[in-house]
């Protein structure tokens, strides 16, 4: 533990990268709380199943492993996988469940595809594409933290100056119209927003539990308050805890992949949350809803009593 | 058998067994819980694993098919107590995987079991990985769980199939005339499960999801009635297993994969030219009514 | 003479209130029922209540003197026409067909003569010439035809039907409410979820007047009164004028 400690104190590289992770939580918390409510957590899910190919793809045509390429491509192909979501709900009788199950594992595959394809030739061997599955945050090295983390910074300034429309856009849209706001542009906007998390997430958490990030913190938050503000600062605390405790867990172990552990993390706020949270928790549920049916019962037996049923 | 018989013979068969247990899926809204499924039984395997010590196919299926009824119980249990069903399904699926994850980096990481297996399977080492039981002579392990598989999927969809059938489309309805929807709601998961597991071997934990659904999505844009659909499904599981197998030869990179994309590939041909349902045949026919209301 | 359906101190709660507060009430053998009451009134959860498709908080109900039971088969049931997916891969006679499962049984297919059954019923609502188009291609009126030859199938002797004149055309609720005498001549006894309270005296019987509690239940005559609907809608006034309308053209 205190092997820990000293590495987090002298190491400016693990500063930046536990920097980089609390960011990434907040930005996801924040942004994965309105998907939540507009229902998207698993359009999510297909992008970052989605991200794969991009990465591949931009690899294979710079040769390199530069960052910033490969969010690119990762940026492209999710969100073509939300445009052919849209696409194929709104042109055939598939339903959303099946399309975007059916978008985010074909995908997938073709990732794979071209994942052994590059992992083929010498110089994609050693480049470490496979981190991007699972996640690997100790490998973030210099500018590319640097970048991720004020990429994270920046998309929570921007969901706090639209803060006000997308909760207008996100309750009522058919209200949001008639107030005149640009729904379809606003729409667009925030998938981006979604877009831009997940891709700056998939090296920390990985591509395939990077949708955790965003649903589980926000369903945890969703217990402890009924007003979109406060539920969008807690789940961002959540994401916060989860990405930091769970770097540091995977920083113990050699070769211990990120994105499971703040996963994990992520999944015991959320069972605390569950159980215990008041006025939501199963726990404080359970005990009020004894009195109540106690209440119910000593109100119909005394309105008999009363005689006023017959 | 040659090789490269034995590689298409099990990769068709995991598309049947697939396609048609992927039918019902779709038609109940149920694909996302099936994507979950294909994630959690990697913990149920490497939970048989570390329990028993072995790679033995009969105690990978039980550990299977106890942790894919143990997620819908708990995406169930979520969703009852007021979290939407998509938060649901991705709460737990992500979370067991995870677990699933850390097991085998921490306990079985040096065993057959990696995690990179997990993902997409090795249908290439298939056909080396035999056994012998009784009278037969020595098969891949595969072959015989996918045959064992598809023989129970066939038969339950026999002796079930018009309370499959009810209960997927008015479940109001099959209840009140004293069907039990619950239990056919886990029989079909354990389907799910059961049909994973076998598949897992080959194709992997997220190329499944592939398998199941892309059939079934396509036969469902090509016909009116169910019988059909489940028959269509098998023949698109089995046409991209093939397809896919030739492709992965050709360009040299995963088989599963390449099954996957080609199941995609498919997809996307009937959804544009199927003749009924088709984009483009709605988009011509929209013409004609928007041509013939000019005149 | 037996009452095929009685409910005594029915109560239903999701949360906090209750959602049906101690129903009680009995209808008679032979008659059309309807069960009157505003939005939210519980109309649609009492017939789940009644089929056993949601849990009761208390309360007994009673079909033919027995607790119900799916297995004996003397209930047909017509859910509300939003509850199904109407791109399912089936057409108009397989979706009758589907009212023949009950008395098909276990690991069995429904045989030539449930089949010949089902076009019969078909007929009886005039879609026989629909039987093979795909459901999502039939108006709204036609897909509610459907769903009673459905009912019909099931050969039941009470009847539950939710909301069946929503969303149909004239032509089709005329059919639909000779169908409902034809029944009642049988001697079949159906109860209708109805909130047009215009037609509630032409259509029914009796009527059970329903907010929450029960207001009353009896023969329309004596029952659709205007002080019971006064009761049943409280302070809602537009009904209130409409029923005051009804009750003054007696």
């Amino acid at each position: 533990m205190s092997d820990l400690m000293n590495m987090v104190l002298n190491n400016a590289n693990t500063q930046w990268v536990l920097l980089a992770t609390m960011l990434l939580g907040i930005a996801s918390g924040v942004l994965g709380s309105i998907a939540l409510l507009r229902k998207q957590s698993l359009i999510g899910d297909a992008v970052a199943h989605a991200a794969l190919p991009g990465i591949c793809i931009a690899f294979m045509l710079t040769g390199e492993k530069s960052l910033l390429a490969l969010l690119i491509g990762a940026t492209i192909t999710g969100l073509l996988a939300a445009y052919c979501i849209q696409f194929v709900i709104s042109n055939s009788i598939i339903k959303e469940d099946t399309a975007i199950c059916l978008i985010l594992s074909v995908f997938f595959g073709f990732g794979i595809v071209l994942l052994t394809k590059v992992t083929q030739s010498p110089a994609g061997n050693k480049s470490g594409l496979s981190d991007f599955i699972f996640g690997q945050a100790a490998s973030l090295v210099g500018s590319d933290v640097k970048m991720m983390a004020i990429t994270a910074a920046a998309l929570i300034v921007i969901t706090a100056l639209i803060f006000k429309e997308l909760k207008v856009l996100t309750f009522d849209p058919e209200f949001a119209k008639g107030l005149g706001l640009p729904a379809g542009f606003l729409n667009l906007v925030f998938l981006s927003l979604l877009v831009a998390v997940i891709v700056i997430g998939i090296q920390a958490v990985g591509v395939i539990l990077m949708a955790a990030l965003l649903i589980t913190p926000a369903v945890a938050a969703r217990y402890w308050t009924d007003s979109l503000g406060k539920m969008i600062v807690i789940s961002g605390i959540f994401g916060a805890i989860s990405g930091v405790a769970g770097t540091l867990i995977s920083t113990l172990g050699e070769g211990l992949a990120t994105g499971p552990f703040i996963v994990v993390t992520a999944t015991a706020l959320f069972l605390f949350s569950m159980f215990f949270a008041p006025g939501r928790g199963i726990v404080t549920n359970a005990i009020k809803r004894q009195i109540n049916h106690k209440k119910i019962n000593r109100e119909l037996t005394m309105q008999k009593e009363r005689g006023e049923y017959l | 058998m040659s090789y490269e018989a034995w590689i298409i013979l099990i990769g068709s068969m995991a598309g049947i067994t697939c396609g048609i247990t992927g039918c019902f899926l779709i038609l109940r809204k149920l694909s996302m819980l099936a994507d979950a499924i294909s994630h959690t039984v990697l913990l149920g395997i490497v939970l048989a694993f570390l329990i028993s010590q072995s790679m033995n196919g009969i105690y990978m299926l039980i550990g299977a098919a106890v942790v894919g009824l143990l997620t819908v119980v708990f995406v169930q249990l979520l969703h009852s107590s007021g979290v939407q069903e998509d938060a649901s399904i991705g709460v737990v699926f992500t979370f067991l995987f995870a677990i699933g994850v850390i097991l085998i980096t921490l306990y079985a990481g040096d065993v057959h079991l990696d995690v990179d297996h997990a993902l997409m399977g090795e249908i290439a080492f298939v056909p080396w990985d035999t056994v012998q039981i009784g009278f037969l002579p020595e098969l891949p392990k595969a072959f015989l769980m996918l045959s064992a598989v598809l023989l129970i999927v066939l038969v339950i969809i026999f002796l079930f199939y018009k309370e499959l059938k009810i209960t997927s489309f008015d479940p109001a309805m099959a209840a009140a005339i004293g069907i039990p929807v619950l239990f056919i709601h886990y029989l079909l998961m354990g389907m799910v499960s059961l049909t994973t597991v076998a598949s897992f071997d080959s194709v992997g934990a997220i190329l499944v999801v592939a398998m199941l659904i892309a059939p079934g999505a396509s036969a469902y844009l090509l016909t009116d009635k169910m019988s059909v659909m489940l028959i269509l499904s098998g023949v698109f599981g089995v046409a991209a297993a093939i397809i896919g197998y030739y492709a992965a030869m050709l360009f040299n990179v995963s088989i599963s994969g390449s099954m996957a994309a080609v199941n995609g590939i498919l997809f996307a041909l009937v959804f544009f030219f199927s003749p009924t349902k088709g984009y483009l045949f709605k988009k011509f026919a929209l013409k004609k009514v928007k041509y013939g209301s000019e005149q | 003479m037996m009452n095929p359906v009685v409910v005594k101190g029915l109560t239903v709660a999701y949360q906090e209130k209750p959602v049906l507060k101690d129903i009680n009430f009995e209808v008679p053998e032979g008659k059309l029922i309807g069960i009157i009451g505003p939005n939210g009134a519980g109309k649609s959860t009492l017939i789940k209540a009644i089929l056993g498709l949601i849990p009761k908080a208390a309360g007994q109900i009673q079909i033919y003197n027995k607790p119900y039971r799916a297995k004996d088969r003397v209930v047909g049931y017509v859910p509300q026409r939003g509850s199904v997916d109407w791109d399912f891969p089936t057409n108009a006679l397989d979706v009758v067909l589907m009212g023949r499962y009950g008395h098909v049984g276990w690991f069995k297919r429904p045989g030539k003569k449930d089949e010949a059954f089902a076009l019969e019923c078909l007929r009886k609502v005039g879609m026989a010439d629909f039987a093979d188009r795909q459901i999502s291609q039939l108006s709204g009126g036609q897909q509610q035809r459907v769903f009673l030859a459905r009912a019909l199938a099931q050969e039941a002797k009470v009847y539950f039907m939710d909301e069946p004149f929503v969303g149909v055309d004239a032509a089709t609720e005329r059919a639909i409410i000779d169908l409902l005498n034809e029944l009642k001549e049988q001697g079949k006894t159906v109860l209708v979820v109805h909130h047009d309270l215009q037609t509630v005296k032409e259509y029914f019987d009796h009527v059970l007047l329903l907010n929450v509690e029960a207001i009353a239940s009896g023969p329309t005559e004596s029952t659709f009164t205007m002080e019971n609907l006064h009761q049943t809608y409280g302070g809602k006034l537009a009904f209130l004028e409409k029923g005051q309308m009804i009750a003054e053209q007696k």
